[in-house]
């Protein structure tokens, strides 16, 4: 009976790793978490795009909201924008990070396309970018209203990602901040 | 003729200008510099383009590690230093071979885990079954020949007849 059940090992075995397979369908190898979750928003003193005074980390926090990396040559931003300006319409906080841009190009979009952002932060060799550990973009940052980031999402931002990832981050941050 | 020979020409050494020209060459004040810049590069990887390094990657998040770790280099940090900065920023994956310990146990312990799985499995497989099969043949009670022997006589005489 016991080498009857041996019989078996092979059938569980490639049980197992069908299930590990089957897994990994779902998952994107390319999703990382990123290494400034729950770090501090790192310090900068960067250009405002089309603004004549630094901005720093201070500029940022005080509310719950998303730190946005995107740029010109970057194709997917373009698909992303209308969700962007749809967001700032419903009232969420969107800050730029124009990422290894050009000022010019940068504005003329903004003037083409809509700006949703807050204000933008212009990181033209990437330093900023380093510091986050940003490796490309469309990359957004959730931080929270002490500037603590508390999530990366890694591309676009859609309907579908708002809805099941970011805005219930966004909600539960937003009920933690005392109220005044 | 020779406008097709100008043509290989130019075909051949415009394309090693263009190639050349993909990667950056960096200076370094010395050739053991030089030698850490190599050993680093290999060692860590390009965050955009997974499976390669930051030499062998033309990402342009690879472009700015490398023009970072040359940097960091001639600015006399140690490869630990440069290590960690990069770790701090990209997390542990940045690294090919990353720390012993914490998420990365399991990676570093699963050769050795498989490795003593298999040969369990092949202990258990090649062990002697034990069971009826392999007891020792015992001896006939006097009654059992007594019966073979009719068994055998019977058999016999069935078979001249």
């Amino acid at each position: 009976m016991r080498s009857r059940l041996k019989l078996f090992i092979p059938l569980v075995l490639f049980a197992i790793l069908a299930l590990f397979l089957f897994r990994g369908l779902g998952l994107d190898p390319k999703e990382m978490p990123s290494a400034l979750i729950d770090q501090p928003l790192p310090e900068f003193s960067l250009p405002e795009l089309g603004g004549a005074s630094n901005l720093s980390r201070a500029d940022v926090i005080g509310q719950v909201g998303l730190l946005n990396v995107w740029a010109t040559w970057c194709v997917a931003c373009r698909v992303e924008h209308p969700y962007l300006l749809e967001l700032a319409g419903q009232g969420v906080p969107i800050f730029g990070l124009n990422y290894k841009d050009d000022d010019r190009g940068a504005s003329e979009w903004l003037v083409e396309l809509g700006n949703p952002y807050e204000f933008n932060i212009v990181d033209r060799e990437g330093t900023l970018g380093l510091d986050l550990g940003v490796y490309g973009a469309p990359e957004t940052y959730l931080l929270d209203a002490q500037g603590v980031i508390r999530f990366r999402h890694v591309g676009i931002v859609d309907q579908n990602v708002w809805a099941t990832i970011l805005q219930p981050l966004y909600q539960s941050l937003q009920a933690e901040m005392p109220v005044q | 003729m020779s406008a097709l020979r100008l043509l290989l020409f130019a075909v051949v050494f415009l394309h090693a200008g263009f190639s050349l020209a993909l990667i950056e060459t960096y200076e370094f004040r010395s050739p053991e510099l030089e030698a850490r810049y190599q050993m680093l590069s290999e060692e860590l990887r390009c965050p955009k383009c997974q499976n390669q390094t930051i030499e062998d990657s033309n990402a342009p998040i690879a472009q700015d590690l490398r023009k970072l770790l040359h940097q960091q280099l001639e600015q006399g940090a140690s490869d630990e230093e440069v290590l960690e900065y990069m770790v701090a920023r990209y997390g542990e994956f940045v690294r090919y071979r990353p720390r012993f310990g914490g998420t990365t146990l399991l990676l570093w312990m699963a050769p050795v885990l498989l490795l003593l799985a298999g040969i369990g499995l092949l202990m258990l497989t090649l062990r002697p079954p034990s069971g009826a099969s392999h007891k020792k043949p015992t001896e006939l009670s006097a009654e059992e020949q007594a019966r073979l022997a009719t068994l055998l006589a019977q058999d016999e005489t069935g078979n001249n007849s």
